[in-house]
C-alpha cells in the first residue's frame, strides 16, 4: 500500500537542507507520494528508510508473468475488493489440466490450443496448460511443447523431475505447482534455477504466510498461492481474507495472486466453481474439462467482470459495410455499444444480405439505454447520417431504425426530410427475415 | 504467529422479510420463506452468519408462452399449458417459491383464476407479476390482490411509473411489492422512498435492481448490487431490502440460450450452453448479494441450489 506524504516525511532526515531542490523535507515527501520525483534526489536518506520506501512502493499483490516463446499471461497487481472502486486489471488465466498418463494427451492439447471464440469483436482462447506429472513427464512436456506455444504449469513434487522438464523450456517462465512445507526447499531451488514461478500450498492462511516467507528467503520472489478450502464457502472466505490482508493490511506474505482448481469436487461442479473463482479474485483457474460451451461461458464472464466500469466497450462510430453493400442496399442504424453493434452486425453478416450499418456515437450505450439517456435521438441520428455522408453512397434514401425506438421515426422524418424512415424489428435475430420479406 | 484477519463491522443490516402466510397467519401457504437479515457481505461467515439462505423461484406463466426456447418446452412438457400443473412440476423441481407471470391476454377474472389454481396446486409462497404494461398491470394485480387477501404474495413489477396502484392494493390486502429500477443505486433508493412514503411497511418491500445476462450487461447489474449492499450495510435505510433478480428471464433471451443452429461452432453444445448461461449468470448475482433468484430451467435450479448449500456451510 502506498504511503502518504506524512508517512514518507517521517522516513526522511527532516533537516530541510534543500539539496533535493525543494524548500522542505515535507514538500519533497508530498511530491514523492504523488510519484512526481525520485527518492534518489535526496542524498541523505538512510538505508533503512530506503528499504521501507521501496517495500511500500511495491504493488500489494505481486504481478506474476508466465511466459512461453509464444505468449504471456499476466496476473496480479490488483488494487481493489470491488470492481466499481476502480477496476479489476489482469484477467485470471484459464488453464486446462492434462495428465501425463493420458494416452490422448497430445490430441487433447492440440484441440484445446486451437480453440478460439469471438465475443463482441474480441478473440478469446485458453491461456495455457497445466501438466500433471503422473506419467513420463519429461517426454510429455516435450510432446506438449510441440503442439502448443502457450505458457505451462507443471504439476508435481519431485524436484529432480521438474528440473529436467524445465530444462526443456529455455527462456520461458513456467509455474511449478506446488511447494508445501515438506518439499519447498528443493522446489524453490528448481524454480530459482529456471526462473519459474512457484505455487505454494498449506492448509491455513497462517501456515501459508509462514511458507511464503521461507520460500522468499530461498531467493524466489514470484509465488502463487493455493488457498485450499473444501467448498465454495470456504474458498470464498479464504480468497476474501487473503485479498483483504494484501490490500488493506499491506500484509506482504500473502501479497501474491492465487490459483484455483475448478474440478476439485467433480466435473459437475466445475463451471460453477470456476465462475465463483473468476468473480472472486482468483489469479489462475485450472479446468479439467475441455467443453467449448463451458469455456465460452467462462471467457465471457471473465471479460464482463474485468471490463473497466468507467468505459463501456465501444466500437468506432461510422458507416460499416456488411457483405459488400451496393447503392441500393438498405441502411440500418444502431449505436456504438459493442454488444449492440455485434448483435446486429453478426446477424446481418450471417444472413449473407448486404447492408450499410450506420453506427452513431451514443457514448457506448445500448439502444434503449442511449435513448433513455438522450444519446440516441433524432438529432444525433441525423447528424450521423449527414456526417458520414451516407447519401453519397446509396441510391435509396431509406433508413431502418431499431424497433425499440420506433417513437423516433416522426422526429427523424423532420430532421431528414428527404429520407424515408422505416421501423425494423425489435431484436436483431429477426433482422434477416425482415430484410428478406419486408424490404424486398 | 496467527495472522490477524481484518474484519468489517457494519452499522447497518438488511431487513429480514417473509413471503407467504400460513393458515395461522391469515393465508393458506404450507410454508413461508424468509430472506435477508444479513449483517455483512454475502457469505462472509467469518464475520457473521448468513441468517437466511438465498431462495430460488421458478417462473411459470398463466398461458403457455409461444416464444420460450424449445429447451424449456422440452424440460416442462405438457405442464406449460396449465399453470397449476406447471406450478406442481416447479415444486418438484426444487423451487422455494413460484413466480406466476400474467399475460396481456388475461382478463382480471382469468388472472384471479390462474392465481387461485396455483395456490391450490402448491403450498409454496407465490410471486405474481403483471404483464408489464402499466394499465394492464394495475387491472390484473388489483383483482388478484383483493382475491387473495392475507396471503402475503409478492406483487410486481412496481416501477416508477406504476407503483402507486400496486402499492396501494398490496397495503390494503397484506401483500408485498417488488420494486424495480433500471440498474442504478440512486433510482433504487428513490423508488423505495416513494413506496415507503405511501405508508408501505418496510418489511414488505423487495427490491429488484434489474440485471443483464452474462455477455449482455451482467457487469452493470453485478456492480449495482454490490454497491446497494454496501450502502445498506453502511446504514442507508432505503437500501436495506432483500434483492430479487431475474437471471432466468435475462439468460433465456440471449442468442446463446435461444438458438441452436447456425451459431459458431466454438459455442459448443446448445443445451449445456444454455444451462451454463443461466447458471453462471445466477451464480455471479448470488455472489453479488441476490436473495431471490428467478430461474427457468430445472437443471439450473439444481446447480444453483448445490452452490447455495456450499456457500451456506458455516465457516
Ligand atoms: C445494461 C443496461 C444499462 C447500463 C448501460 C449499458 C450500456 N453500455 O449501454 C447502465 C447501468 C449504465 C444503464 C443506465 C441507464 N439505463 Co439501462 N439498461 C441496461 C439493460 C439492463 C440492458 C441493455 C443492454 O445492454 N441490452 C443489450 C443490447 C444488445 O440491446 P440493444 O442495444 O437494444 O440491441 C438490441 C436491439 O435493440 C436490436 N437492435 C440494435 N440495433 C438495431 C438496429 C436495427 C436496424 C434493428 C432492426 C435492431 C437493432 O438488436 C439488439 C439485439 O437484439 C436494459 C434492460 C434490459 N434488460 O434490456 C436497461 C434499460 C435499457 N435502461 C433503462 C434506463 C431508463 C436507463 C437509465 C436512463 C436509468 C439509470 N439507470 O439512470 C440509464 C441511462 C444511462 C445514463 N444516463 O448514464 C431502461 C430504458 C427504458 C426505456 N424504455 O426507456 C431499460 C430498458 C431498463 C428498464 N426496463 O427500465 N443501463
Ligand atoms: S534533500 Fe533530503 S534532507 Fe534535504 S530537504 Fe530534501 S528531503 Fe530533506
Amino acid at each position: 500500500m502506498a504511503l502518504t506524504g506524512i508517512q514518507i516525511y517521517k522516513l526522511l532526515p527532516q533537516t530541510n537542507c534543500k539539496e533535493c531542490s525543494f524548500p522542505t523535507c515535507l514538500a519533497f515527501a508530498m511530491k514523492l507520494a504523488a510519484k512526481q520525483v525520485e527518492l534518489s534526489a535526496c542524498p541523505y536518506v538512510t538505508e533503512a528508510s530506503k528499504k521501507q520506501l521501496a517495500e511500500s512502493a511495491a504493488p500489494p499483490i505481486r504481478l506474476i508473468t508466465l511466459k512461453s516463446n509464444g505468449t504471456e499471461v499476466k496476473i496480479g497487481n490488483e488494487v481493489c475488493m470491488f470492481r466499481h472502486e476502480k477496476t479489476f486489471y489482469n484477467k485470471p488465466g484459464l488453464f486446462l489440466r492434462v495428465k501425463a498418463s493420458d494416452p490422448d494427451l497430445a490430441k487433447k492439447v492440440a484441440e484445446a490450443d486451437a480453440y478460439k471464440v469471438n465475443y463482441v469483436g474480441m478473440d478469446f482462447s485458453l491461456d495455457g496448460f497445466a501438466i500433471e506429472a503422473d506419467g513420463d513427464f519429461v517426454a510429455v512436456v516435450k510432446a506438449v511443447r510441440e503442439v502448443t506455444k502457450r505458457p505451462l504449469i507443471l504439476i508435481g513434487n519431485d524436484a529432480a523431475l521438474l528440473d529436467s522438464a524445465l530444462s526443456l523450456l529455455p527462456g520461458e517462465r513456467a509455474l511449478i505447482y506446488a511447494a508445501d512445507s515438506s518439499n519447498f526447499e528443493s522446489l524453490a531451488d528448481a524454480a530459482k534455477k529456471h526462473k519459474a514461478a512457484l505455487a505454494v500450498t498449506a492448509d491455513s492462511l497462517d501456515t501459508l504466510a509462514d511458507l511464503t516467507q521461507r520460500v522468499q528467503s530461498k531467493g524466489v520472489q514470484d509465488m502463487v498461492l493455493d488457498l485450499g478450502g473444501k467448498n465454495l464457502g470456504e474458498w470464498l472466505t479464504r480468497s476474501t481474507q487473503a485479498r483483504r490482508l494484501a490490500l488493506k493490511s499491506n500484509f506482504k506474505p500473502l501479497g501474491y495472486p492465487t490459483i484455483f482448481f475448478a474440478a476439485q469436487n467433480g466435473v459437475d461442479k466445475e463451471a460453477v466453481y470456476a465462475a465463483q473463482a473468476i468473480s472472486k479474485y482468483a489469479g489462475f483457474v485450472v479446468l479439467d474439462t475441455f467443453a467449448p460451451e463451458m469455456i465460452y461461458s467462462l471467457l465471457v464472464l471473465r471479460e464482463n467482470i474485468y471490463t473497466d466500469p468507467q468505459k463501456p466497450i465501444q466500437v468506432q462510430p461510422g458507416i460499416y459495410e456488411i457483405n459488400s453493400p451496393k447503392p441500393e442496399s438498405p441502411v440500418l442504424v444502431t449505436t456504438n455499444f459493442s454488444i449492440t453493434y455485434f448483435a446486429v452486425a453478426n446477424e446481418v453478416e450471417g444472413s449473407g444480405l448486404p447492408a450499410w450499418l450506420v453506427v452513431t456515437d451514443a457514448e457506448g450505450m445500448s439502444v434503449l439505454t442511449a435513448w433513455a439517456a438522450g444519446k440516441f435521438d433524432a438529432e444525433r441520428i441525423a447528424k450521423a447520417i449527414k456526417g458520414f455522408d451516407v447519401a453519397s453512397k446509396v441510391s435509396k434514401k431509406q433508413i431502418i431504425l431499431p424497433g425499440h425506438v420506433a417513437v423516433l421515426s416522426g422526429e427523424l422524418e423532420e430532421e431528414l426530410a428527404d429520407w424515408e424512415i422505416r421501423v425494423g424489428p425489435r431484436e436483431a435475430v429477426d433482422l434477416p427475415a425482415f430484410m428478406k420479406q419486408v424490404l424486398n | 504467529m496467527p495472522i490477524e484477519i481484518p474484519k468489517d463491522k457494519w452499522p447497518g443490516s438488511i431487513k429480514a422479510i417473509t413471503i407467504g402466510a400460513t393458515p395461522a397467519e391469515g393465508g393458506t401457504r404450507a410454508t413461508t420463506i424468509t430472506v435477508g437479515g444479513q449483517t455483512t457481505l454475502p457469505y462472509l461467515q467469518f464475520e457473521a452468519p448468513t441468517p437466511h439462505k438465498p431462495v430460488i423461484a421458478i417462473e411459470i406463466r398463466s398461458r403457455n408462452p409461444d416464444d420460450w426456447s424449445p429447451l424449456l418446452v422440452e424440460a416442462w412438457g405438457d405442464g406449460m399449458a396449465d399453470p397449476a400443473q406447471w406450478a406442481k412440476k416447479a415444486e418438484e423441481a426444487g423451487a422455494d417459491l413460484i413466480v406466476l407471470a400474467l399475460t396481456l391476454e388475461d382478463s382480471p377474472e382469468d388472472a384471479v383464476k390462474a392465481v387461485k389454481s396455483v395456490l391450490d396446486a402448491t403450498g409454496l409462497p407465490l410471486v405474481v407479476w403483471g404483464p408489464g404494461q402499466a394499465e394492464k398491470d394495475n387491472d390484473l394485480l388489483v383483482a388478484v390482490s383483493e382475491a387473495t387477501k392475507g396471503e402475503r404474495l409478492l406483487l410486481g413489477i412496481c416501477e416508477d411509473k406504476n407503483y402507486r396502484t400496486i402499492v396501494a392494493t398490496a397495503m390494503a390486502n397484506g401483500h408485498l411489492v417488488q420494486a424495480r429500477t433500471p440498474m442504478d443505486v440512486n433510482l433504487s433508493k428513490q423508488l423505495n422512498i416513494l413506496i415507503s412514503d405511501m405508508g408501505m411497511p418496510k418489511d414488505r418491500i423487495i427490491m429488484d435492481p434489474t440485471t443483464g445476462a452474462l455477455g449482455y450487461g451482467i457487469e452493470y447489474g453485478y456492480s449495482v448490487m454490490e454497491r446497494l449492499r454496501l450502502a445498506a450495510l453502511q446504514g442507508d435505510a432505503m437500501t436495506q431490502f432483500p434483492m430479487l433478480v431475474t437471471p432466468g428471464f435475462e439468460a433465456w433471451k440471449t442468442k446463446e440460450a435461444k438458438v441452436g443452429d447456425g451459431v459458431p461452432e466454438a459455442w459448443g453444445d446448445w443445451k449445456n450452453r444454455s444451462i451454463h448461461w443461466e447458471t453462471l449468470t445466477t451464480i455471479a448475482l448470488v455472489e453479488a448479494g441476490a436473495d431471490i433468484v428467478v430461474l427457468r430451467h430445472p437443471e439450473s435450479v439444481k446447480r444453483v441450489r448445490d452452490a447455495i448449500e456450499e456457500l451456506m456451510v458455516p465457516a
